[in-house]
């Protein structure tokens, strides 16, 4: 098991050196890149408003539940709600929603190229195919997803904002005074600076998954599979680590 | 003319090409035969460079190719056209951007050039009026043909063609045969074929090469292929019941 996670390692930190090597012609990596943020970022669009409005809304219900005490103001709902998706949701858990929509898409998309030897196509052209097929991908969402993480806080803090509106749990006014109450610029940073990693790490492992992945249909799903399952953790490890590292 | 010396790739325990040596002429259709498992497959992709050989040495009209490295193999990549078994288009490309792929790659062409160059290598193959379709909107036999236009559109010195009539039937099997031919006889390029499609091999094999388990076990053309000693030859060629009636009288 240590050998085949060895091996492993070795053969994906080789894979990234292919990847960053120089381009053959830029021209069509920056218009595959633009490509890329349409299939990776745009279209992930829909799936993290629908999701951050829900979980906004959500968070503000249970928080309020929570702390419903007359010695604690009112305004600690917003406060908490803004923290809570700033801090963790909008970067970490759209991450790994993230993971499982790009990164089984990766996946699939480049282990089908494998098995139906279009890699080797490429590769016989004389392109450089690990190149031509991760790097863009890596650069659009690299770029794109602090985007997507910060659309989530936005979504998020006025899904929390609309429940107040309807329901009457909480004036909005408390809840509008709370999300403006001690509010660092730095938590801002430090989502983005996770989403960054994260972003590196869902689609370098997703593309590795499919790249080496054999055999057929089956193997490009259970690369998909994998490809959902190793990225996910790794985002989990890497927000341990960066969580350390920033904020203590 | 492409040559192997003497060239071994072992998978494990398990001996795929053994010491094989085999050269390929110019302007020539050059057959490599045998039965599914008998590494001819491994043999081609040994010589293109997609499997690293174990032993050996590949050479291009001249040049050592296998002990390159990545980029200096880029050089003679560019010289080299393949037709895969299942086509291998680009899914996400139209016929016309697949043709275009590699002239979009290599060439400083403007865009009216290249789309000339497209259209007259879609002719070649007898394809018009496709430009705008996906490889899924296609046949087998036009994916193989888009896919020779795509081989040819950088007029490859060296063509490779895995199984080109897998999975076609026999009428268009011909059709194709008859284009690898033609193209490699009109462009003086060295092409190798790998098959085990006994009509092609009766069509269009200049130079015939079977291997068995592993080995070269003869070469010959084709009019010497219904002649010979090799037993293990004649069981492959003579494999039905009505060719082994039809050789006995």
């Amino acid at each position: 098991m240590i050998m085949k996670f060895l091996h492993d390692a070795g053969q994906y930190f080789i894979l990234l050196s292919k990847v960053f090597a120089r381009p053959e012609k830029f021209s069509i990596y920056y218009r595959e890149t633009i490509r890329e943020v349409e299939k990776l970022g745009i279209n992930s669009f829909g799936i993290v408003v629908i999701i951050s409005f829900f979980v906004g809304a959500v968070i503000t219900i249970q928080t309020n539940y929570n702390i419903e005490n007359p010695l604690l103001p009112r305004y600690l709902v917003g406060v908490t709600v803004r923290d809570s998706l700033l801090l963790e949701f909008s970067s970490t858990m759209v991450a790994l929603i993230l993971a499982g929509k790009v990164g089984s898409s990766i996946a699939s998309e480049i282990g089908t190229m494998r098995v139906s030897e279009q890699i080797d196509a490429l590769e016989i052209m004389g392109v450089n195919s690990a190149s031509y097929l991760i790097l863009p991908k890596i650069i659009a969402a690299v770029f794109f997803f602090p985007i997507l993480s910060l659309l989530s806080m936005f979504i998020g803090i006025f899904g929390g904002y609309l429940i107040c509106l309807l329901t009457e749990i909480l004036p909005p006014s408390d809840y509008i005074y709370g999300i403006q109450y001690v509010f660092y610029p730095h938590y801002i940073s430090y989502a983005i600076t996770k989403v960054v990693f994260y972003a590196f790490i869902i689609v370098t492992i997703s593309a590795y998954q499919g790249y080496f992945a054999q055999g057929g249909s089956l193997e490009v799903g259970r690369s998909s599979t994998k490809a959902v399952v190793y990225s996910s953790i790794l985002v989990l490890m890497c927000n341990l680590i960066l969580t350390k590292l920033i904020l203590s | 003319m492409i040559e192997a010396r003497n060239i071994s790739k072992k998978y494990g325990d398990n001996l795929v090409l053994d010491n094989v040596s085999v050269s390929f002429e110019q302007g020539k259709t050059n057959l490599v035969i045998g039965q599914s498992g008998s590494g001819k497959t491994v043999l081609l992709k040994s010589i293109v460079g997609l499997i690293e050989i174990d032993e050996g040495e590949i050479w291009f009209d001249g040049r050592l190719y296998n002990t390159l490295s990545f980029i200096e193999k880029k050089e003679i990549r560019k010289e080299i056209g393949m037709l895969f078994q299942g086509a291998a288009l680009f899914d996400s490309l139209t016929v016309e951007e697949n043709v275009m792929f590699p002239l979009n790659m290599f060439t400083t062409m403007g865009v009216k050039e290249k789309l000339e160059r497209v259209n007259f290598c879609l002719e070649r193959v007898n394809i018009i009026y496709a430009n705008r379709l996906y490889p899924s909107e296609l046949s087998g036999g036009m994916k193989k043909r888009v896919a020779i236009a795509r081989a040819i559109a950088l007029n490859p010195k060296y063509l490779f063609c895995d199984e080109p009539n897998s999975g076609l039937d026999p009428q268009t099997s011909i059709v194709i045969d008859a284009l690898i031919k033609k193209i490699t006889e009109e462009f003086k390029i060295t092409t190798i074929v790998n098959t085990h499609d006994m009509n092609s091999v009766l069509e269009i094999g200049d130079k015939v090469v079977f291997i068995h388990e592993g080995r070269k076990m003869w070469e010959g053309n084709k009019n010497q292929i219904m002649h010979t000693n090799c037993e293990e030859l004649n069981d492959f060629v003579f494999a039905t019941n009505l060719a082994k009636q039809l050789r006995k009288k």
